[in-house]
């Protein structure tokens, strides 16, 4: 057993960490302010297919990055004002964006390189394999600091908890929740771009492959708190790469390939024990899924 | 400081304010009274900017002012206590009062500076308050003092105080009124919504009475006593009789021995209650709302999980303390509940599916092989209901939402008359009900009860629970604190049993 | 005047999503009218693109009516995907298994092993909320990834013929395969996978809306769903009726199973759900979950499924993808539905009164 856990593994572990941070930390933001963000998954896609696409076009990975993180903003404003301006049940919405998610790359990639779903190559040397992965760590430090030391933070949070009490207190409920949810774009489109142009080199189809909802998972897993999301997302990072390094590697003394699918399955069902309240208490932001709407 | 010019506003059809003006001298504590419903708090919530007038202005020390929303209200010196906390529950005290004028910079939230200053405004007004404590472990009473705190700290010069003693006991309420004479002395201006007239004579210096959406007086509380304010807010002079003969008292229907509650959060609303209600009267329970009263309910009921239960219910012999909503109707319970958009009414469906609620799985309702409904049956029901209690629209298949409260509430009475009830639980049975189905509902709890029915009543209404009763119980802090005869009992006896316990 | 209501925002909705459809497909260099002629023109040719058309249509009515069934009782459930992936497999199982049994006692072996598969999947969730309270929608996504672990290690190590490429299981006893329907319907080929499960779902249909709106059952189910407060008020068990409410859809996403394994592919095939369940949730919502308007709806959204095939294939640019794009959109609309009330959304909005 001792040849799978060495540095590779390591560093396999950061890099499939990477994107459910940057994503978990963005549906913090968005979930903290009271939307259910399902949609992390799409705005992954999205950002994932822009920065590809542009860094593509442009040559430049931090163009590239950039424009995958305002890609993961426009999806996430596509959410916002759904949810907070027409109080449409969030969690259809964000399945309906998933599902636009899986077609607008192919039908654009189709439109602009005459293929089914992915862009071309991108030269090594124009991918951005560190940036990300830096950017994603600090974040999480930053986004402790943000919620819990800073005016924004307090106000976001009660925005979740207590939007009417937030309202009272004379802030503007809305404004703060469509912060939160564009803050949620913009991570999970940073996320998104480094897997097409950090960890791989192009954007194929589906390539997020239900990280959007890994990080959902580790999100309340972690509790709602930047911290423990992040060793979350840590445990379900290496679940992957042991999965990864496995395959073929480890057989059981039958000769057999370890089945990998068991492994797989460890973030969803450690999700629905915590849950469940087997570990501790995960208590959602109070307000969470509930459109905000006052009498007038 | 403050005055409310010609403000009307509308909810839908209904006008909550018909050219409200209010005038609030500065340094007064200017009390707004009125019943239920009469305006008043829409008024506040208006000079606050939780909602918008359709029309009339508001000034602000002799300006007018454009109040959009609370942050402009805020600015303008004006705070506002709302009877529902508005407070982050998990957040600690200093970050709830903070809130929207936090201390530091855009970066950098500087909570001790804020908790220095929280301390130094706790010693000022005495209102003993801890920055670092967490809302969901403080007493309502602690609640309330917060809910201040973060008046005096966002500099507010006028404060109002949605129905600030509705939460609160009595010895409280002393402490809560020294509060607020202290903030008076030093140059404050309070405006206080209650419908406790003893209230508005103890505090105030100035009284505006509301009525229908309309203020109808204004008056100097000391040139004005209880039975004037009385008569502006009710509009008559004549307190409400029920006309009734002799209750023909039978058997206990109703046995309750050493009840007591437990809430989820821990608390214990009801406390070692035992009483009996008996055929062919109507036992009334009065006190202070928030006294139990609807936890007891519940739990007679059936609505309460047995684990939260200790103590012995029995219908006649049977003990059902341990039995669900349904086995307890099927003994002949009915139940009229204190909140009818809660647990009364299935709002979105029709008039013949509310009708059915809670006998909707027996015959006739349910026809063939005991699972289809037969729906001639329903809609007989539901005619008969319409018909007999007069509910209108007269129209089994519009939607219950689209009824207006007072029909709504004789849908249900008409709903759990319908059943034969043997013992009737009813609540509130007159709340947001128009006069004159007031007088129709009254008249049939009294027309059940001659008919033999055991009949427990529960009204913050203290007219109408003396008016109906046959005896009378007292419950304060989830006690039952003394029995009266309603007929020779006094408003100032069983008040002083409601608010003192003794 | 209601049902014109009912109606209208539907319509509105999917109107505005085929213009926003088309002016994507003008952006991009093609022709909006070319590609929807063609997209109508096959979904509607007879006998094949009817065919295809009703085909498609049959798991997205199974799964639209699995999400109406949850809620009506209040909950969201968005692991039919999970449910019917299950089902599948536990119809192949027993194809598999008791291949040599007859017809007669076979097809309704499977039949049970659909609605249980299904059915059991549901139910955890439901378990879970009813017990712990935990939100049925985390849950159920999480039970989606899970099945999907799950079936693919039993499909891999247990159930696959030794060798082959593809992850699929061995296929089924020929006892259990249902009769397509071009064995009735002349000139319907019988290549065309359309089969009785498609009468099935129209069956089901009917007997969602008996259950929900003409029995004692459906009465507590609907009654939970608009106010479970007063539906405990009512002697209704809340607890019970979510439970219920979840195994029942389960059972009615797991339908798909029978579809997929007796009448189509006659094994269980890993990862063949082209996304039914969560087609299911836009089809139960735009169909304003009613048993009727999912009929129409998952017949849109096959329509759009079979005709995106040609559309990829005969124009220059637009790929299959569009109907994703559509679908997507068409349930934005759907959910955001203030969007289009404009003064109505003010109206409704003072019409309820705090006083």
């Amino acid at each position: 057993m001792a040849e799978i856990f060495t540095i590779s593994l390591i560093w396999s572990t950061i890099r499939l960490t990477t994107p459910l941070i940057l994503a978990a930390l963005g549906g913090m933001f968005s979930e903290r302010s009271g939307v259910i963000n399902i949609a992390l998954e799409g705005m992954m896609l999205a950002g994932a297919f822009t920065a590809a696409a542009v860094t593509y076009a442009v040559g430049s990975p931090f163009v590239g990055l950039l424009a995958g993180m305002g890609a993961g903003m426009v999806i996430a404003a596509i959410h916002a004002v759904a949810c907070i301006r027409y109080r449409a049940d969030q969690v259809v919405t964000g399945t309906a964006i998933n599902i636009l998610m899986i077609g607008v790359p192919g039908f654009l990639s189709g439109a602009f390189f005459l293929s089914s779903g992915s862009t071309p190559q991108i030269p090594r040397e124009q991918l951005i394999p560190w940036t990300p992965i830096l950017i994603a760590f600090v974040s999480v430090p930053i986004t402790w600091y943000v919620l819990y030391k800073t005016p924004f933070g307090l106000r976001l949070r009660s925005v979740g908890e207590n939007p009417e009490a937030a309202d009272a207190a004379g802030l503007p409920v809305t404004r703060m929740r469509y912060a939160g949810v564009l803050l949620s774009g913009i991570l999970a489109g940073i996320g998104g771009a480094y897997l097409s142009i950090g960890q791989s080199s192009l954007f194929t189809r589906n390539m997020t492959s239900g990280r959007g909802f890994i990080a959902l998972a580790a999100l309340i897993f972690g509790k709602w708190r930047p911290v423990q999301t992040m060793l979350a997302c840590l445990l379900f990072g290496l679940t992957e790469a042991v999965t990864i390094q496995m395959q073929g590697v480890v057989k059981l003394p039958s000769g057999e390939d370890i089945p990998v699918q068991f492994i797989h399955m460890v973030p969803y069902l450690l999700t629905i024990i915590v849950l469940a309240g087997f570990i501790g208490s995960s208590r959602p932001p109070k307000a969470l899924g509930i459109p905000y709407q006052k009498e007038r | 400081m403050l005055e409310l010019r010609n403000i009307t506003k509308r909810f839908g059809a209904v006008l909550a304010n018909d050219k409200v003006s209010i005038v609030v001298e500065p340094g007064t504590i200017h009390a707004i009274v009125g019943e239920n419903g009469a305006g008043k708090s829409t008024a506040m919530r208006i000079a606050y900017g939780f909602y918008k007038a359709d029309e009339g202005d508001i000034l602000v020390e002799g300006q007018v002012h454009n109040i959009k929303a609370p942050h402009d209200a805020i600015a303008l010196g004006i705070g506002m206590v709302h009877q529902h906390f508005m407070l982050v529950d998990t957040m600690t005290v200093a970050e709830n009062i903070v809130l929207g004028a936090e201390p530091g910079s855009a970066i950098a939230l500087d909570l001790a500076k804020a908790s220095v200053e929280i301390r130094r405004l706790s010693e000022e007004f005495k209102l003993a308050v801890n920055p670092s404590a967490v809302i969901e472990h403080l007493s309502v009473g602690q609640q309330q003092r917060v809910e201040l705190m973060k008046a005096l700290y966002r500099h507010a010069r006028l404060l109002i105080l949605d129905e600030p003693t509705a939460v609160l006991a009595p010895q409280e309420v002393e402490e809560f009124f020294s509060i607020l004479r202290r903030m008076r002395e030093q140059g404050k201006t309070v405006v206080i919504i209650t419908h406790k007239l003893t209230e508005v004579l103890a505090i105030s210096d100035e009284v505006t009475v509301m009525r229908d959406g309309r203020v109808v007086g204004r008056l100097q509380t000391r040139e004005t006593n209880a039975a004037e304010l009385a008569r502006l807010m009710v509009g008559r002079e004549v307190l409400l009789r029920v006309e009734k003969t002799p209750a023909k008292i039978g058997s206990s229907k109703l046995r309750v021995r050493n009840l007591s509650v437990t809430s989820r959060a821990g608390a214990k609303p009801v406390q070692d209650v035992t009483f009996d209600v008996r055929n062919g009267e109507i036992l009334g329970i009065a006190g202070v709302e928030g006294n139990g009263q609807t936890e007891l309910m519940e739990a007679l009921a059936g609505l309460l999980s047995p684990s939260q239960l200790s103590g012995e219910i029995r219908i006649e012999d049977r003990d059902i303390t341990r039995e669900g909503a349904r086995l307890r109707r099927e003994l002949g319970i009915a139940h009229i509940p204190e909140d009818r958009h809660r647990r009364g009414l299935l709002l979105e469906f029709d008039l013949a599916e509310n009708s059915i609620l809670g006998v909707h799985y027996r015959p006739p309702i349910v026809a063939y092989a005991s699972t289809f409904f037969d729906h001639e049956a329903i809609h007989k029901r539901a005619s008969e209901i319409i018909e007999g209690f007069d509910v209108r629209p007269a129209n089994p298949d519009l939607p219950a939402r689209a009824l207006s409260g007072g029909n709504q509430q004789k849908l249900i009475i008409g709903r759990e008359f319908k059943v034969d009830p043997k013992l009737l639980l009813v609540s509130q049975p007159t709340r947001g009900v128009d006069i004159g189905a007031i007088e129709f509902i009254h008249r049939k709890l009294v027309d059940l009860r001659d008919s033999g029915c055991a009949v427990l009543l529960v009204s913050a209404e203290l007219e109408e629970v003396t008016s109906l009763s046959d005896r009378l119980l007292i419950i304060h802090q989830g006690r039952i604190v003394g029995e009266v005869d309603p007929k020779v009992a006094t408003i100032e006896e069983i008040g002083l049993l409601m608010t003192r316990g003794h | 005047m209601n049902l014109l209501r009912e109606l209208l925002f539907p319509l509105i909705a999917v109107v505005v999503a085929f213009l926003i459809g088309g002016i994507l497909i003008l952006l991009i260099g093609d022709n909006p009218l070319q590609a929807y002629g063609l997209l109508f023109g096959s979904a509607f040719s007879w006998p094949v693109g009817v065919g295809y058309t009703l085909f498609y249509a049959t798991p997205l009515i199974f799964t639209g009516l699995a999400v109406l069934v949850a809620f009506r009782c209040g909950l969201l459930n968005i692991g039919a995907e999970g449910q019917l992936y299950m089902a599948a497999f536990a119809t192949a199982w027993v194809g598999i298994t008791f291949a040599n049994v007859s017809s007669w006692l076979l097809i309704p072996l499977c039949f049970i092993a659909a609605i249980l598969g299904g059915g059991f999947w549901g139910a955890i969730p439901g378990v879970l909320k009813a017990r712990f309270g935990s939100h049925e929608v985390i849950n159920t996504i999480m039970l989606n990834f899970i099945a999907v672990a799950l079936l693919s290690y039993f499909t891999q190590y247990h159930y696959k013929t030794p060798g082959d490429p593809i992850m699929q299981t061995v296929p089924i006893g020929e006892a259990a395969h249902i009769a397509r329907l071009g064995k009735f319907i002349p000139g319907l080929p019988e290549f065309i996978p359309l089969n009785l499960a498609f009468v099935l779902a129209l069956i089901c249909c009917g007997l969602v809306y008996l259950f929900l709106w003409r029995t004692k059952w459906g009465y507590e189910l609907r009654a939970t769903g608009t106010n479970p407060t007063a539906a405990e008020y009512g002697g209704i068990s809340v607890r019970k009726q979510i439970i219920v409410a979840m195994t029942i859809s389960g059972a009615l996403a797991g339908m798909v199973g029978v579809n997929e394994v007796l009448g189509y592919r006659y094994r269980y095939y890993d990862g063949f759900s082209d996304n039914y369940g969560f087609t299911g949730i836009a089809v139960a919502l735009l169909g304003r979950n009613h048993p009727v308007g999912v009929i129409i709806s998952a017949l849109l959204f096959a329509i759009l499924q079979r005709g995106g095939i040609p559309v990829d294939a005969f124009t220059e640019h637009v790929t299959k993808d569009i109907v994703q794009v559509l679908q997507g959109t068409i349930i934005l609309f759907v959910a955001a539905e203030a969007f289009f009330r404009g003064p109505f959304a003010k109206f409704g909005l003072l019409k309820r009164s705090t006083v």
